[in-house]
C-alpha cells in the first residue's frame, strides 16, 4: 500500500522532522523545570516567526507522515483498501493539519 | 497469527517503531486541542497546566517523551539503514536506540518532577 | 508436567482438506538421530497414509520440505527433531502466509507469481552470435548479484514475513532479493524495468525491515538488505525523474 511517492513522501516528511523533533524534546525538558504555565510558554513563542516557522513545518510534515503511517497500518490490521483507505489517508492528514495549524496560531501569533 | 512464535530483536524494533508511532498520533490532536487552548481560553489552558504538576501525569508525559524519543531514533536508524551504505549492526544500533530513549526520557522526568 | 516420555514424540500436525482443518495427534519412535521430515514420513508410511506433504532432495537443496514447525517456517529436512522439541512435544504446519491444499502441502503459485511479478528475471543484452561478456567476479555489483543467488525458492521467508500476512498483495523478501540480485548483474540489460516493477502499491516500499526473512533464512542469505538496496536504487531513479511508477 506504499508506492514510491507516498514512501518519497513517508521519507522526507521524517528526514524534515528528525532535526526539529531532537529540538522539540530539548525545549520540553529545559521549559518542563519548574513546572509550566501559559505566560511561560506564550512569552517564549508569541510573536516570534522563528517559531512560527518551526512548528508550522513541524505541523505540515508530522501531518503527511501520520497519515501515510497509519494509511499502512488500515491496510494491514484493518485490511482497509481503495477507496476507504485513500479517504481514510487525507482525513488523518487534514485534521491534523488544521488543528496543528490551530495550534500554531495560537502559541506564536495575537 | 500475527507473527512466527518466537520474535527476535528487530521484529521487536518494528512493533516498538509501530505502536509508539500509533500512539503519537493519536496523541496529537490532544496535544494541538490543548495548545489551542492559548488562542480560545487562556484560564482553562493555564487550569491544565496546573493539572499536569499531577506526578501521575508527569509518569503519562515520561511515557510520551519516550515514545517519542524510541520512535525518532528507531527511525533514524531505518533511514541510515535505507540510505547509508549497510551495516550489519542492526540489532545493536536498535538497542542504542532503546537506550537512548531512556536516558532522554529519565533526563526530562527528574526535569519534571 | 508429566515427564517426557524418552521412546516417543507427541506430534501434533495441523491437517487440512475440502472439510475444513484440524489438528492430528501422532506417537512417533524416538530416534537420536531424527529430522522433522523423518518424523513426517514416519507418520505417513506407518500411520496414516493420507497424509500429504513435498519432499524431494531431503538434504536441503531443493526447497520443497519447508513447513512450520512450532510456529517458525523451517526446512523440514534440516531441522533436527532435538532442536525444536518442546519436552516430547513438537507441532508441525503447513507453511504460513500460502493457501494450503491438503495437510502440510501449499499452493506456492502466489509465490512463484511474485517472482514474475517482481521482474526478477534475465533482460538480454546480446545475441548468441556476440562474444561472451567480461564479469569481474570482485566487482562491487557481482558482490551484490552474489549475496542472494544461492536462493532455492523455498518460501520460509515468505512465510517468516509479518508484512505479506497483513498485505498479501506484497511481492516478499523472495522475490524483491531475486529482482536485486538480477539488477546487479552486469549482463542484465534493462534495469529501469525491474526498478518499475518493485516500485508500485505491492512492491518493496512497504518493507517495514523487521528482518524475519533474514532471521529465518536457511542459507543465511539477507533478502532485507537486498530490499534497502532496491530502495535506495528507485529513490535514485526517482531523483533523476526516471520512474515510471
Amino acid at each position: 500500500m506504499l508506492d514510491l511517492k507516498l514512501y518519497m513522501a513517508q521519507r522526507i516528511s521524517a528526514m524534515i522532522m528528525a532535526p526539529l523533533v531532537l529540538c522539540h524534546i530539548a525545549v520540553m525538558i529545559y521549559a518542563v523545570q519548574g513546572g509550566l504555565s501559559t505566560a511561560e510558554i506564550l512569552g517564549r513563542t508569541q510573536g516570534s516567526v522563528f517559531w512560527f516557522l518551526f512548528y508550522g513545518t513541524f505541523v505540515i510534515a508530522v501531518s503527511v507522515h501520520a497519515a501515510i503511517g497509519l494509511r499502512v497500518i488500515a491496510h494491514e490490521w484493518l485490511r482497509l483498501t481503495g477507496f476507504w483507505l485513500s479517504t481514510l489517508t487525507w482525513v488523518i492528514c487534514l485534521v491534523l493539519l488544521f488543528m496543528g495549524a490551530r495550534a500554531v496560531v495560537a502559541v506564536t501569533m495575537l | 497469527m500475527m507473527r512466527p512464535s518466537k520474535s527476535h530483536p528487530l521484529w521487536f524494533a518494528f512493533v516498538v517503531h509501530r505502536l509508539s508511532g500509533i500512539t503519537l498520533a493519536l496523541f496529537l490532536p490532544a496535544h494541538f486541542w490543548i495548545m489551542s487552548l492559548a488562542l480560545t481560553n487562556a484560564d482553562q489552558l493555564d487550569r491544565f497546566l496546573t493539572f499536569a504538576d499531577n506526578p501521575l501525569v508527569k509518569i503519562v508525559e515520561f511515557c510520551l517523551v519516550f515514545l517519542l524519543s524510541i520512535h525518532i531514533f528507531g527511525g533514524l536508524r531505518l533511514l541510515a539503514m535505507e540510505f547509508l551504505p549497510w551495516s550489519n549492526a542492526q540489532k545493536s544500533l536498535a538497542a542504542a536506540a532503546v537506550g537512548l530513549s531512556l536516558f532522554i526520557s529519565g533526563t526530562f522526568f527528574l526535569q519534571a518532577i | 508436567m508429566t515427564k517426557p516420555d524418552p521412546l516417543h514424540l507427541d506430534v501434533t500436525i495441523r491437517r487440512s482438506d475440502h472439510d475444513g482443518s484440524r489438528d492430528a495427534h501422532f506417537q512417533v519412535p524416538a530416534r537420536d538421530n531424527q529430522t522433522i521430515l523423518d518424523v513426517v514420513s514416519w507418520i505417513q508410511q506407518y500411520a496414516d497414509p493420507t497424509l500429504s506433504y513435498r519432499f524431494a532432495c531431503r538434504v536441503g537443496m531443493c526447497g520443497s520440505c519447508a513447513m512450520m514447525v512450532n510456529g517458525e517456517p523451517r526446512w523440514a529436512c534440516r531441522t533436527h527433531v532435538k532442536k525444536v522439541l518442546n519436552g516430547s512435544k513438537v507441532h508441525i504446519a503447513p507453511l504460513r502466509n500460502l493457501p494450503v491444499i491438503k495437510d502440510l502441502v501449499v499452493d506456492m503459485d502466489p509465490f512463484f507469481d511474485k517472482w514474475g511479478q517482481a521482474e526478477g528475471r534475465h533482460h538480454p543484452t546480446q545475441t548468441r552470435d556476440d562474444p561472451v561478456p567480461r564479469i569481474d567476479p570482485e566487482g562491487a555489483q557481482r558482490a551484490e548479484a552474489n549475496a542472494g543467488i544461492e536462493c532455492i525458492n523455498c518460501s520460509v521467508c515468505y512465510a517468516a514475513c509479518d508484512t505479506v500476512a497483513g498485505n498479501p498483495e506484497y511481492l516478499g523478501p523472495a522475490a524483491l532479493q531475486r529482482a536485486w540480485t538480477v539488477f546487479n548483474d552486469g549482463k542484465n540489460a534493462d534495469r529501469q524495468a525491474i526498478l518499475d516493477a518493485v516500485s508500485g502499491s505491492s512492491g518493496c516500499h512497504n518493507c517495514h525491515s523487521m528482518g524475519s526473512c533474514t532471521h529465518y533464512c536457511p542459507n543465511d542469505l539477507n533478502p532485507m538488505q537486498a530490499i534497502t538496496g532496491l530502495k535506495r536504487e528507485t529513490v535514485k531513479a526517482f531523483i533523476r525523474g526516471k520512474s515510471n511508477a
